[in-house]
């Protein structure tokens, strides 16, 4: 229970290898539980173990069609923040007027999908986790396993699909409700129409602009996906263990989404 | 009486399985042969290795050596599309249910058929409606499985373990938390399922009442090893200590190592770590 300053040294040492192991493994884990769903994805209807497209469509209301009110709400706040901030930093050099610019570039490129990624994370990633934990726990999936049901075909195929399609449209979604509410708000404050408003983005931004934030949602969905199953799946002892993934692929999710955001932004702009 | 193993198929050969959980063995060289159509209940106090066994036998987890053969194939052995043909001959009924808790019953029974067979959605609900009828549940087919006590969530379970008439069915602890009439119940439909559909049967459980009413043969399972198999008056009759202990109920007294002993009681902190 004591031990010399060298004695601790060591341990500290041993447990960060252990830590950096445990997260290369998951890590690795991960990416193979991605080339499994893409196997089952493509070539599950030939050995006649096809993806089923209604467990695809009700995880596509469940992620996407049930977050539109939150994406909505919460991507307007971020629009009329950005142009409160932006009049308020531009007012310094009485350029008010070039707020349209900012605006249009950071919802497009950063806010719509950073925001997006973030509430479906807490809400979808988590809700991932947990059925999966639970399901583990009560022996669902060996069951599936048993019956000769593939888990990753039945349960994280459908899923990923949902993420991968519903995510950027909700990003998509967000970019016009992000937009129109910073259009209200400049429209207001500035006395610029929000026609003129809409126009002056239009001609801003470029196709590249909207793809760029839309093709880092969908990375955003696929990492969402990876993070839940893999905490679910990983899941240990009863309920309070399922509380515990929970909260770790919540945690996981949007510290890889703001990272891989970063990286992407790094690799694209320069 | 004994159990004449003559002009009766191997559906389940382990020979030598040792298996590991972490560091720790779990199953220290099993021997087990299971025939064509019989009831054998594996039983064994908890820890003894019994569940890990019934694992194991349903390819559910990678051994550490030793060869198991189900219906003539080493399930780690065959190609994918093999194990599947091979898993769509076995069901479990597993000791909570394990019904996938989004579907409703109906739909649960159904899973199998839907997800292996072509066969129209009317088919697939007159056959699960017949299993259903077969476990007493008619009627239940569309209650979501929260819905149901305890033993009907089992018996739910045998249910869609047999809709696709398998040759082979494993029970894990299907007595565990029931009251001793629905118990009696499910050991009656046990025996019921072989007479009318001529399944193997493999039942894990620590019940000895429900064993010796069910068992054709049973093998004790202790510490993770076999310490006999044979039919329900050879293991009642042996005198083997160990498994009249387990059968008279009495515990057993545990031979202590004195340096194991004092290690356990201080975490390891005093005696010296040999390891370095």
């Amino acid at each position: 229970m004591s031990g010399s300053a060298a004695e601790k040294t060591k341990q500290a040492v041993e447990n960060l290898g252990r830590n950096v192991v445990s997260g290369v493994q998951e890590i690795g884990w991960g990416s193979s539980l991605l080339a499994e769903s893409l196997f089952w994805l493509f070539a599950g209807p030939k050995v006649k173990q096809p993806v089923r497209m209604g467990s695809v469509f009700a995880q596509m209301m469940e992620v996407g069609v049930y977050a539109i009110p939150i994406v909505a709400i919460m991507s307007g706040t971020i629009g009329v923040m950005l142009a409160i901030q932006g009049i308020y930093t531009l007012s310094i050099f009485g350029a008010e007027s070039q707020v349209t610019i900012g605006i249009a570039y950071s919802i497009t490129r950063e806010f719509a999908s950073l925001i997006t990624g973030i509430l479906v994370a807490g809400r979808s990633g988590s809700a991932l986790a947990a059925r999966l934990g639970t399901m583990t726990i009560n022996q669902e999936v060996d069951a599936l396993q048993v019956m000769g049901i593939n888990p990753v075909r039945f349960l994280v195929v459908p899923a990923l699909l949902a993420m991968v399609i519903m995510v950027p449209t909700l990003t998509f979604m967000a970019d016009i409700m992000g937009l129109l509410a910073a259009g209200l708000y400049v429209s207001a404050d500035l006395g610029i129409s929000l026609s003129a408003f809409f126009d002056q983005t239009v001609e801003i931004l470029k196709v590249a602009d909207v793809l760029h934030g839309l093709e880092k949602s969908a990375i955003f969905a696929v990492l969402i996906t990876l993070v839940g199953v893999a905490n679910g799946a990983s899941v240990k002892g009863g309920a309070e263990g399922v509380g515990k993934v929970t909260t770790r692929a919540v945690v996981q999710s949007i510290s890889a989404i703001i990272v891989t955001d970063m990286l992407f932004a790094f690799v694209v702009t320069r | 009486m004994t159990f004449d193993t003559t002009n009766r198929e191997k559906v389940i050969e382990i020979r030598d399985l040792v298996t590991h959980y972490g560091d720790r063995m779990i199953l220290k060289g099993v021997n087990l042969d299971v025939y064509e159509g019989e009831i054998i209940v594996i039983m064994g106090g908890s820890g003894s290795g019994k569940s890990t066994l019934l694992r194991h036998m349903m390819g559910l987890e990678k051994r550490t050596s030793g060869t198991i053969h189900l219906l003539g194939a080493d399930m780690e052995k065959v190609s994918m599309g093999e194990a599947f043909e091979m898993r769509k001959k076995m069901g479990v009924a597993f000791q909570g249910g394990a019904m996938i808790s989004s579907m409703t019953v109906g739909e649960n029974i159904m899973l199998p058929l839907s997800e292996h067979t072509e066969l129209d959605p009317l088919t697939m609900e007159i056959m699960a409606r017949m299993k259903l009828e077969v476990v007493e549940l008619a009627g239940f087919e569309d209650l979501m499985p929260s819905e149901l006590s305890g033993g009907m969530l089992k018996r739910a379970a045998v249910a869609r373990a047999i809709i696709m008439d398998p040759k082979l069915l494993f029970f894990d602890e299907p007595s565990a938390g029931l009251d001793p009439v629905v118990s009696s119940q499910l050991d009656q439909l046990i025996l019921k399922l072989r007479e009318a559909m001529g399944m193997t049967i493999a039942v894990v459980t620590h019940e000895l009442d429900s064993a010796f009413t069910i068992a054709d043969r049973i093998t004790v399972l202790d510490k993770g090893e076999i310490l006999m198999t044979g039919t329900v008056d050879e293991i009642k009759n042996c005198d083997n200590e160990r498994i009249q202990n387990l059968i008279n109920r009495r515990t057993e007294e545990e031979i202590l190592d004195p340096e194991e002993y004092l290690n356990r009681l201080t975490g390891g902190e005093i005696v010296p770590n040999v390891k370095w």
